[in-house]
């Protein structure tokens, strides 16, 4: 049982903070690290993998530092980002050469048993160069499986797959996480990491945002104010209607978009009125359209939480 | 110390296509000429050490250094792949030693061997001088590899730099401004060459032991130097 300790860690570069003052564990079992484009993913995925200094706290192993230690790769399987990877090697050869550099008593069997576990057996005799971005990110699976590790780290492994490779790919992290490996891997996407991961840590803006298992995550993200732009045959009318529920909180008559832009407070309850209110009074709704369904705004909410 | 994987990577990515005939380009030149040379002057020793001097010594030697130092883990780090070697339970220091060994194996392959061989087409080694100067070639190319393996380890222009030490420093104030040659691996090389040529063939503007001791300090300083580097490599974050 591996967990990796992040401790009151922050990381800036020259001005700019990347990583502020985060500290979370990360324990056996696949977790998901969410948060938009910049948010400081990788700088942290980067400090986990012994990559870059954490300018203050700490990243630990087991209460290892893993910072200048490279012992800790024992124990740590890496699946970088970043699509070098000796593309002038086979694939076998690039599993092999990985099996080879952790010291293994077999390096050839154990990179032959971390190319059937991606499936990659088919191809392994073809030059990395050849391959497809799918492919590449299975190989460079099995080039961090290959020594059997504890705790793996994914940079946004979805990146680029289409939905087959995604759904296999699940597939193998889900296992691993099954097996009691601390399984740790980086998106932007909501759906991937719910379907994914057992525990989402929310990354927004360098900050902790949020922690929990998917469906803490989810109503933190519904349960929020929604605004609606919404456009009628009488607009009054509806506002009218709408203001008397108290899962409305404000409506604005916006007279330069002739439109009404409604804060609701309760989402569920609000998006089963509005149709039955506008149908109680025969009004017809003629544009229904969230207006900050961003991932940006759905996460700065929850940082303001 | 040394990595047999480490070592089979870096061979290999050296001597890809692109690279090799870079590499051979410049030796198969220096035999060319020396062969049009023999042919047209016979064989004459001032005539020899000034090609083996003037073209494969302060050439030849050093831009072979300069693809095989930056091109053992350059192209590495600039494309990322250097973290399949990093994320491993491997002395940083041990990665750099070996690609110095590579580097300065390829350099020899392709700078110091094709010397003797020009040297023996142009006068069959009379004065030693063949042999002297691909001493100076072993020991300049170990010096440049420790230096471009260095560059190319701090720099993302490390070929760049390499070019204009190489050509503008080295070749050209080297001839012009009289401290430049103190600083220059090619002088120290001479200054051993000078030792084992006949009478007069090969000077240098600089003594054997602090030749000795200016090598020495650039091959380990610039080795030690790299391997702290790489401990402490941070990859590019993205976001």
């Amino acid at each position: 049982m591996t967990t990796l300790h992040i401790d009151h860690t922050s990381r800036w570069f020259g001005n700019v903070v990347a990583v502020n003052d985060i500290t979370m564990n990360i324990t056996p079992g696949v977790t998901g690290l969410l948060g938009p484009n910049g948010a400081g993913k990788s700088t942290l995925i980067h400090m986990m993998g012994g990559f870059l200094a954490p300018s203050t706290g700490s990243v630990t192993l087991d209460g290892a530092p893993i910072w200048r230690n490279e012992s800790a790769y024992r124990q740590i399987g890496l699946v970088p980002e970043r699509e070098g990877m000796y593309d002038f090697l086979d694939g076998a050869e690039f599993v092999l050469a990985n099996a080879e550099l952790h010291g293994l008593p077999d390096p050839g069997a154990a990179a032959q048993r971390a190319l059937a576990t991606v499936e990659m057996e088919y191809a392994q005799d073809r030059r990395i160069s050849t391959y497809s971005k799918g492919m590449r990110q299975r190989v460079k699976m099995a080039s961090a499986l290959v020594h059997d590790p504890s705790v793996l780290l994914l940079d946004e492994p979805f990146n680029g797959m289409d939905p087959r490779q995604r759904m296999h790919l699940m597939d193998l992290l889900r296992r691993m996480g099954e097996e009691g490996r601390t399984v740790l891997f980086s998106s932007h996407i909501l759906e991937e990491v719910e379907q994914l991961a057992s525990h989402i840590e929310v990354i927004v803006a360098g900050r902790h945002a949020a922690s929990g298992n998917f469906r803490k995550i989810r109503r933190l993200m519904t349960d929020r104010p929604h605004r609606y732009l919404v456009r009628s045959s009488d607009d009054r009318t509806l506002a009218a209607a709408l203001i008397a529920d108290p899962s409305t909180a404000g409506i604005e008559v916006d007279l330069s978009e002739a439109a009404l832009r409604i804060q609701a407070v309760d989402f569920n309850r609000f998006t089963e009125l509005l149709p039955r209110v506008a149908r109680d009074h025969g009004i017809r709704l003629l544009t229904v359209s969230p207006s900050d369904e961003s991932l940006e705004s759905v996460f700065s909410y929850l940082v303001a939480a | 110390m040394y990595n047999p994987t480490v070592a089979r990577l870096t061979y290999r990515a050296l001597l890809g296509r692109r690279r090799a005939l870079l590499l051979c380009a410049l030796p198969v030149l220096l035999l060319i000429v020396a062969g049009v040379v023999r042919a047209m002057v016979g064989a004459d020793d001032a005539v020899t050490a000034e090609l083996l001097g003037g073209f494969a010594l302060a050439t030849m030697v050093p831009l072979i250094g300069v693809i095989a130092g930056t091109g053992a883990i350059g192209p590495e780090i600039d494309d990322g792949s250097v973290v399949y070697l990093l994320s491993k339970p491997l002395k940083r220091p041990t990665i750099i030693i070996t690609k110095l060994f590579v580097a300065v194996g390829v350099s020899i392959l392709f700078s110091a061997l094709p010397t003797l061989l020009a040297g023996f087409i142009l006068n069959g080694n009379s004065q030693q001088l063949a042999v002297a100067y691909t001493f100076a070639a072993v020991v300049a190319s170990i010096a440049y590899s420790a230096v471009f393996l260095l560059l190319g380890t701090v720099s993302r222009h490390a070929v760049v730099i390499g070019l204009v030490y190489a050509l503008i420093w080295e070749a050209l104030f080297g001839s012009l401004v009289a401290g430049a040659r103190t600083l220059s691996v090619q002088q120290w090389s001479l200054s051993l060459a000078e030792e084992i040529a006949g009478d007069g063939l090969i000077s240098s503007d600089v003594g054997v032991p602090v030749a000795v001791v200016l090598l020495v300090a650039v091959t380990v300083g610039g080795t030690w130097w790299a391997g702290q580097k790489l401990r402490t490599l941070t990859l590019a974050a993205e976001g």
